[in-house]
């Protein structure tokens, strides 16, 4: 399972994502967001980072590049596209999944472990948890808050794929902090698996997102 | 023709803007009393065009595609001719 990993000026989990795919055994592989040919990949992950400098909103600047047309080929061959953090927000700026993450509620960066109930797993990357499992993952953002203008449309489509299970610290509509497409295979979440891929970094409970990957 | 244009972006009425109320927190720390703070962005250029018209179009595709996220935002285009 060749996975690749989109890198752009300002990405900067893209290495903890390579480790944990790695982990999962997977084979990855960096892509650079200039490169449009993506038909060598099986799948795709966008990293976390501040793609140029989070200039105009965190991602809107990283949705125009010629990488992204790359990605929209993958979905039509319906191959699995996750977005981490910033990797989200691009995928919420292109339109490949419903809804934005915008400013915090309490206009703060806020970096802390949190706990989140796994919504659904019809995706690839939560396929290996139990529906309504509590895992246990970071958040580290400063435009995480989700909103959506129609929120029944996710829940009659099964979007909703990831929730705040205790307290919700960025005020995100009903507590939502990850989401997919309808398909399922487009996934955009605010925490970070990779950085909960190893007992020592704290938990492991995110491996299974890179797991859900390379089983696909 | 050259233009000096102005696009004013907002967020759309009744989101909630995290920056405007710290802001207003912060005025009330200094004894202001104030109400409805908003925050504006203004993002300025200029732009050779045939004529207005097209220009406006331009821009108009320009926050679409780009400076404005069409889900929470509002925008309105101020369009000046340059004088020769």
């Amino acid at each position: 399972m060749k996975v690749g990993i989109i890198r752009f000026p300002g990405s900067n989990c893209d290495r903890d994502v390579y480790q944990a795919l790695e982990l999962a055994g997977g084979q990855p592989e960096y892509i650079w967001w200039n490169q449009k040919d993506l038909s060598q990949i099986d799948a795709v992950v966008i990293p976390g980072g501040f793609s140029y400098g989070d200039y105009l909103r965190a991602g809107a600047i990283a949705a125009i590049t010629p990488v992204i047309e790359g990605i929209k080929s993958l979905v039509k061959d319906e191959k699995p596209v996750l977005g981490i953090c910033n990797g989200a927000q691009i995928l919420a700026e292109v339109g490949l999944v419903p809804g934005v993450f915008t400013v915090n509620i309490n206009s703060k960066f806020i970096c802390q472990w949190t706990d989140l109930k796994v919504e659904t797993t019809r995706t690839p990357f939560t396929s290996m948890y139990k529906k309504g499992e509590i895992i246990k993952m970071p958040i580290a953002h400063a435009e995480g808050r989700y909103y959506v203008d129609y929120i029944q449309e996710l829940k009659d489509n099964d979007q909703i794929v990831l929730k705040f299970a205790s307290e919700n610290p960025n005020g995100s509509m009903e507590a939502i902090t990850g989401v997919c497409d309808q398909t399922g295979l487009i996934c955009a979440v605010m925490p970070h698996p990779e950085r909960a891929s190893l007992t020592i970094l704290g938990s492991d409970d995110g491996l299974k997102f890179f797991k859900g990957i390379v089983n696909y | 023709m050259r233009f000096d244009v102005q696009v004013k972006i907002s967020l759309k009425k009744g989101m909630l803007n995290p920056e405007a109320s710290t802001i207003q927190r912060a005025l009330a720390l200094l004894g202001y009393e104030v109400e409805d703070t908003d925050t504006v962005e203004i993002i300025k250029f200029r732009l050779d065009e045939e004529d207005r018209n097209i220009a406006l179009k331009e821009v108009d595709d320009m926050c679409q595609r780009l400076l404005c996220n069409p889900v929470i935002h509002d925008y309105e285009i101020e369009i000046i001719e340059e004088e020769k």
